[in-house]
């Protein structure tokens, strides 16, 4: 490494994105899902039914019903319907020893017939949320090994800024139908035009686990007790204990009003019980996430759950608080209304074209080499077949994952679990397939696949449910459409992409190989 | 820097002592970086400690740059440890002063 420090960090960039780019470019993909969680989980549970909102309703028949069904747990959570997510969803957790945490069990009611909701078993958009940060693996490896993608990203995209000297004349220049140099371009021009967005979201992910992956100050300035600095930043973990006599808990909806009071008109997120059947109940009223921009996690107006006396309204956060929480709420984007809701949407769709087209370059420019010899050294033979299973094989999944919503039976045991299994089996079957077929055949012939599943899409759902365009669209069920029509568009996209590289045979190598020595000029 | 199949083992293991450099000294230097923060910070213990995980990623960042930017291996390893030395040696005093 004799370079200069530009080199060093092109180095650094380049071989820092290779390795983590499959795993980052995944964890994009779902992460943008993600934003539209609610409505993908919407498409995959047609049968729940949205009900004109009503909190006081929803929190009556959430108690009555957690009243029978969990009179006992040691803690029960609410959550109210929004305009997004119809489902009035209640949790509790099993009273066990101390010491030890008991299950959770979640059921989603209707708000208003107050029984659980016959809706197919699914994870819906929830999957793919989980996927983002946990990657499938026991806790808490997923999230580890997450957040150190997101270091290595942090670090990718600050060696980028460093390479890329002229940050802003590049971004205005774009040479279509160059090959290798359009790629570069590209890279740079999703890079640049996002950057911010990409900075925001890539540090957001560090802060967010950072008192799990840098318990070091914690320790230091708690020592073992870092429950005690978990209940001086979340003050509304520190609750009473259960007395063990029993007591009876006063209806939820004064609480919830008193609440609201407090907030100005701030709208509740959750309600959580704790020891709902003891003398010493208590209640925490929190604020929903939609209402500001910075996340609060401490936002509770705490009661006595069988006197009804206010016992604490949280104050204001101190600035790193805040500065944490505008990282948390900047990440999570529970304030987006629905414009901006699409621009994150965008945005995450740039940061992992960012990412797909950073590999593919690292590959296109290596292979320039052996154009010749027509035999691919094994190192690059790799990177090529992981690369179409890591961008057109997760596609596939996806869409796999939507097919087995509407095609597993309703019935079928362990369905949500199946749904799963299948997204999971096409990844794989796409990585068999990348290995046995040829690099272009491969990518042609899996973007194809993936353009006809999800093109099919609207089509399946119609067949499926009673739920199709024709009728979204006129009932006004903009989710419901939008999730069609989203996948038409993503279909014809795949279907252009595989189009492209289909025909992208007809230049000749040897255009391609001086293309290759100008370019090598150019990056030296 | 080219991925060529002749690169000599010695260049081979510089890169490998300065990735760990990277990892492990820079993550050593980001904690120590934090935990002087969390000790100094005159705000209140809660936001010192905040503040001093959510800015230990920037440590982190600089040191993995370092080690990359810099000469030799063992610059890379020089540049990671005694910046981690000077914190520990902070942090060490401001956990006695804590202490006492």
């Amino acid at each position: 490494m004799k370079e200069g420090f530009r080199q060093a960090m092109a180095w650094l960039h380049t071989w820092a994105g290779l390795i983590f780019g499959w795993l980052l470019f995944a964890i994009f993909l779902t992460g943008t899902l993600s934003y539209f969680k609610d409505e993908i989980s919407h498409w995959m549970q047609p049968e729940v039914q949205a009900r004109p909102l009503d909190d006081a309703r929803s929190l009556t028949v959430a108690q009555t019903y957690l009243q029978q069904v969990a009179p006992t747990a040691a803690r029960w959570f609410i959550t109210l319907p929004d305009s997004r997510d119809p489902g009035l969803s209640v949790m509790w957790q099993d009273k066990v020893d101390p010491g030890k945490r008991g299950n959770f069990i979640q059921k989603t009611l209707d708000p208003v017939t107050g029984q659980a909701v016959q809706a197919r078993e699914s994870m819906g958009g929830e999957f793919f949320y989980r996927f983002h940060f946990q990657l499938q693996m026991p806790h808490p490896w997923g999230r580890w090994l997450s957040t150190i993608a997101a270091m290595v990203m942090f670090i990718a995209l600050i060696t980028g800024i460093i390479t890329h000297k002229k940050i802003f004349k590049d971004f205005f220049t774009f040479r279509p139908r160059k090959g290798q140099r359009s790629w570069l371009d590209g890279h740079n021009a999703v890079g640049v035009l996002v950057l911010p967005f990409h900075l925001m979201i890539t540090y957001s992910s560090l802060v967010i686990f950072m008192s799990m992956v840098m318990p070091a100050p914690i320790l230091a300035s708690y020592g073992n007790d870092t429950r005690a600095f978990f209940s001086e930043v979340f003050p509304n973990t520190n609750n009473a204990p259960a007395s063990g006599q029993p007591g009876t808990l006063l209806p939820l909806v004064p609480m919830y009003e008193q609440a609201r009071a407090q907030w100005a008109g701030g709208h509740v997120g959750r309600v959580a019980v704790n020891n709902p059947g003891d003398m010493n109940a208590s209640v925490n009223v929190l604020r929903a996430g939609s209402d500001s921009v910075v996340h609060d996690f401490g936002s509770t107006v705490s009661f006595n759950g069988s006197t009804g006396e206010l016992l604490r309204v949280s104050g204001g956060q101190s600035l790193p608080a805040a500065i944490g929480g505008s990282f948390y709420g900047l990440h999570m984007g529970h304030f987006a209304g629905p414009v901006l809701r699409w621009l994150y949407f965008i945005c995450g769709l740039a940061g992992t074209a960012m990412i797909g087209t950073g590999l593919v370059i690292w590959l296109g420019k290596r292979q320039l080499k052996h154009l010749k010899s027509n035999v691919m050294p094994f190192e690059l033979r790799l990177v090529e077949v992981l690369n179409i299973a890591s961008m057109s094989g997760l596609m596939i999944a996806i869409a796999a994952f939507f097919w087995a919503n509407r095609l597993l039976p309703v019935t079928f045991a362990e369905r949500s679990g199946w749904e799963v299994q299948t997204f999971f089996i096409a990844w794989g079957l796409s990585l068999l397939h990348a290995i046995l077929r040829r690099g272009r055949q491969g990518w042609v012939e899996q973007l194809s696949v993936g353009a006809l599943l999800f093109i099919a899409i609207p089509l399946l759902n119609a067949l499926t449910t009673s739920h199709h365009l024709g009728v979204s669209l006129a009932t006004g069920d903009w989710a419901m459409a939008g999730f069609d029509l989203t996948s038409l568009a993503s279909g014809i996209f795949l279907g252009w992409a595989a189009w492209k590289m289909q025909h992208r045979t007809v230049p000749a190598p040897k255009v391609e190989r001086t293309r290759g020595l100008t370019l090598k000029q150019e990056a030296n | 820097m080219k991925s060529k199949t002749s690169l000599p083992v010695s260049y081979r293991l510089a890169v490998t002592s300065r990735v760990l450099a990277a990892v492990v000294g820079g993550y050593l230097m980001a904690s120590l970086a934090s935990i002087c923060l969390a000790l100094w910070l005159p705000t209140s213990r809660a936001d010192a400690v905040i503040t001093g995980m959510m800015s230990s990623f920037v440590f982190y960042l600089l040191a993995v740059l370092w080690c990359f930017a810099c000469r030799s291996a063992a610059r890379a390893w020089f540049g990671v440890l005694l910046p981690s030395a000077a914190f520990a040696t902070l942090a060490g005093v401001g956990l006695w002063m804590t202490r006492v």
